[in-house]
């Protein structure tokens, strides 16, 4: 009980000695301690607008994924009966494939009442004569699945014709991921960038303290006390590195959502809002930060240290 | 305490430094290593505290075998040892306080222990009245005073010295070497080597002389044995 509680005292102690140690020793080389927050400002700030721009853009597409469907258009057959036969066929066909969610019918009147509602009244002149065939609407469980789906139904026999997305929903996609991989490897050579300078910054910090960390080890420190102000002070490097990207980041996203947002009320597409993304991306840029700080002092340390 | 049986040390380098050392040291013993300058002096004492490891043989101090020791247990290992250099390596930034509460701070001693253990020590070696000085400000004596402080402020069973009056004049090196007495006479075992050949001689103690990495003579209140 008593020896416990010693050695949370102890602990204690020692966690805030080692706090002071790294704060002293970010400003001992302010230079090469502006150079990698530099560094990690540039990186975070870079992954804060791509993290925003690619959830937003995700956003967009899934709003206008869940708008793509399949037109079927029925073949004509003359006869009454057979046509119903066929058509009944064509939807099993389509239910029994995978990936369809939904199956809609809609007859050539209903097709041309829907044009009628869009267009305007002067087509009701072709209500004697309807010129459009009877439509299936499909829907594919997943919307990346949307043109294998619509390439197995234009094989079917009553099919006349299959439309759907016109190209749009591919173009998106393809470059939702062009842009994903360019961004990624632009965000990994900086990241490298970042954890390079600070592994720098602590070497030299650890140069400049070789003679206190020999008396350290001299007299007996743990590895792990000699470590940790080093570590801590990547993780204040990433830490302060990460301000100006989260402020800068928030504030130019508000300012974009509060112009945007109301031209885009009503459209197919929303951007997301503020608060939760922001949350969001800015626990993304700390994590980073963070993390990069802690890694490339903890590798320069490793090296310096093999005790 | 101390045990060594047959190490062989050769540096990366080829250097053989230690050629088949075996030698005992009793609890409570001084002695003093000598020989001629690049004999291995220095490596028989790095060897102790494990600043180097041995190619071949035991190392053994207080029952830890430092052949098998794991680099965590370093630690452990030198908290039972007290170091000296020639060079007094003191924390130039550190007061004579800071720098001898340093070593207690470093295993996280609780801090009344540590402030009421420094002035012990620097009483113990005369520097009680200069404790806010910076090293800078102090003689080389002064400075070794503070550095032997240091090495002792965690209570060692074993100190160990390799020419810690090797920057000194003659009048300061007695100085330093009354102050190792009296360690050694509180019961702390002491192996220092050393190039003064008054003190060797004057101060009879174990004397063990190192020429060529080996163990050339080893004799209870021998003397120095070269000229200087
Ligand atoms: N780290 C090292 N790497 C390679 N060779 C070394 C190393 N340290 C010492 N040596 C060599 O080992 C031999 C013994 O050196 P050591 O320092 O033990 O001698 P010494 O007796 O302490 O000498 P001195 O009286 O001059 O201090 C020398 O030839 C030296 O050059
Ligand atoms: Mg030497």
């Amino acid at each position: 009980m008593m020896s416990t509680e010693v050695i949370t005292a102890m602990k204690t102690r020692t966690i805030a000695r080692h706090f002071r140690e790294s704060l002293k020793s970010l400003g001992r080389n302010s230079w090469m301690t502006i150079a990698s927050i530099s560094a990690v400002t540039v990186t975070l700030l870079l992954v804060g607008v791509f993290a925003t721009i690619m959830m937003n853009l995700n956003k967009v597409a899934s709003d206008l994924e869940n708008d793509v469907e399949i037109r079927v258009l029925i073949e004509i057959i003359p006869d009454e009966a057979e046509a119903k036969l066929a058509e009944d066929q064509l939807v099993d066909e389509i239910h029994n494939l995978p990936d369809v969610e939904e199956v809609t019918y809609s007859s050539k009147e209903e097709e041309l009442s829907k044009l009628i509602k869009d267009f305007g009244d002067e087509l009701s002149l072709f209500e004697q004569n309807n010129p459009l065939y009877n439509v299936l609407y499909v829907k594919a469980v997943d919307p990346l699945k949307t043109a294998e789906v619509a390439k197995k139904i234009e094989s079917f026999e009553s099919t006349y014709e299959v439309k759907y997305g016109e190209g749009k929903v591919e173009k998106l996609f393809n470059f939702l991921e062009i842009a994903r991989n360019v961004g990624l490897v632009l965000i990994l050579g900086l990241l490298f960038t970042a954890m390079f300078l600070i592994s720098n910054t602590i070497r030299i910090t650890i140069t400049a303290r070789r003679d206190e960390i020999e008396i350290m080890k001299l007299v007996g420190a743990t590895n792990s006390f000699v470590r940790i102000p080093f570590v801590l002070e990547g993780m204040w490097l990433g830490i302060i590195g990460s301000i100006i990207p989260i402020t800068a980041v928030t504030i130019a996203y508000y300012n974009i959502y509060e112009l945007l947002a109301p031209r885009l009320k009503g459209e197919l597409f929303q951007l997301l809002e503020v608060a939760p993304l922001m949350l969001q991306v800015n626990g993304l840029i700390l994590f980073i930060g963070m993390f990069i700080g802690i890694w490339g002092s903890f590798m320069s340390v490793r090296k310096f240290l093999k005790v | 305490m101390i045990q060594m049986n047959n190490v062989v040390k050769k540096y990366p380098n080829g250097v053989v430094a230690a050629n088949g050392i075996t030698v005992q040291i009793k609890k409570g013993e001084f002695v003093y290593v000598v020989g001629p300058s690049g004999a291995g002096k220095s490596t028989f004492i790095k060897l102790m505290y494990r600043e180097e490891k041995p190619t071949s043989g035991d190392v053994v101090i207080n029952g830890i075998n430092l052949r098998t020791l794991k680099n965590n247990r370093v630690p452990h290992l030198r908290r039972q040892l007290g170091v000296v250099f020639q060079d007094f390596k003191l924390l130039p930034r550190l007061t004579v306080y800071e720098n001898v509460a340093f070593a207690m701070e470093v295993i996280e001693e609780q801090p009344k222990v540590i402030r009421k253990r420094v002035m012990e020590v620097l009483e113990l070696v005369g520097l009680k009245h200069k404790v806010r000085m910076l090293p800078n400000e102090l003689s080389g004596g002064e400075q070794q005073r503070v550095a032997i402080a240091r090495s002792i402020v965690n209570r060692p069973k074993v100190m160990i010295a390799d020419e810690p009056t090797g920057n000194l004049d003659p009048e300061t090196s007695w100085e330093i070497m009354n102050i190792f007495e009296e360690i050694n006479r509180q019961g702390t075992t002491i192996v220092m080597a050393t190039h003064n050949r008054e003190i060797v001689n004057t101060v009879r103690r174990r004397v063990i002389a190192i020429e060529g990495g080996m163990i050339v003579r080893d004799e209870y209140g021998g003397d120095y044995g070269y000229e200087n």
